[in-house]
């Protein structure tokens, strides 16, 4: 019953944040295709969130909140333009590998 | 109670992270990132920001995922394969990425003073956070939208199909 009522120490939720981190920044280098590629950056933006909502929670700061709300804005605005570059270069190079896409110039 | 909670959701995080690096193909990697993002707001939900958990599930597993799962539909992205560049990123990224690990543990473990989360201590209600982000914070939120704007106006300028190119879309919609 004591199990059950027991409470979380807030660095379990940084160890978690950093773990996912860690597997974004993983995922960012092994990964070959470029959407997964960008869905490994939206892993790591939510692996800072985390400990974001985390120190709010720590200090009672509305603030901490806040600036997560502010990276979700940013996210989804990233996530728009990213993805329509993805488009555009899916359109000039008709692939999506990211050894294939070495060259700046079309 | 928040125990429980807490372990079965960051279990369920860290096994759709792993199994985003672990599948080839993007559709399946899309599909564990919202797995991700919805244990993540439960998580959210457990810290007591219940406006942070239900702007998770909106934004970003249902907008953004949702864009995401649009783009791989409408480029057939395929599995992806490996190359010798690769295998470099492989040798190179994975001593680096544990490293970083390491060091990050090794400070969350070292830092003094840090709370306990329960279920007792409440949730902090919205009312005060968009107090806060109304009277304090309104210049970054109104300058936020206008970056918002522009976002959209350059995903559109992106993503519509050059004159001098005209067989690109048609090659897309072909498929």
């Amino acid at each position: 019953m004591s199990f059950i009522q027991q409470d979380v120490p807030l660095s379990w939720y940084l160890l978690l944040s950093a773990a996912l981190f860690s597997l974004g920044v993983l995922g960012f280098l092994l990964k070959r295709n470029l959407i997964t590629v960008f869905m490994s950056i939206e892993l790591m933006l939510n692996a800072v969130n985390l400990s974001f909502v985390t120190f709010a929670h720590q200090w009672h700061a509305v603030k901490g909140q806040i600036f997560v709300f502010f990276v979700m804005m940013v996210a989804a605005a990233e996530a728009a333009v990213g993805l329509a570059i993805i488009i555009a270069i899916f359109r000039a190079r008709n692939t999506l590998a990211v050894d294939r896409i070495d060259l700046m110039k079309l | 109670m928040h125990l429980i909670l807490f372990l079965i959701f960051a279990g369920c995080c860290l096994a759709g992270a792993i199994n985003l690096l672990v599948q080839t193909h993007p559709i399946n990697s899309a599909l564990s990132l919202v797995v991700v993002m919805v244990s993540l707001a439960v998580l959210y939900l457990l810290l007591g920001a219940e406006f942070l958990a239900a702007a998770q599930i909106i934004v970003y597993s249902g907008a953004i995922m949702v864009l995401f799962v649009f783009v791989v539909m409408l480029l057939n992205a395929g599995r992806e394969e490996r190359t010798l560049g690769s295998r470099a990123a492989r040798v190179i990224g994975l001593p680096a990425v544990v490293v970083l690990l390491a060091v990050l543990v090794t400070t969350i473990l070292h830092i003094q003073g840090l709370g306990a989360a329960t279920l007792r201590q409440g949730i902090t209600p919205t009312q005060e956070l968009s107090r806060v982000l109304f009277h304090e914070l309104l210049l970054p939120f109104e300058v936020t939208s206008v970056l918002v704007l522009i976002a959209i106006l350059g995903a559109v300028a992106l993503a519509q199909q050059e004159g001098s190119k005209p067989d690109g879309e048609e090659r897309i919609l072909a498929k």
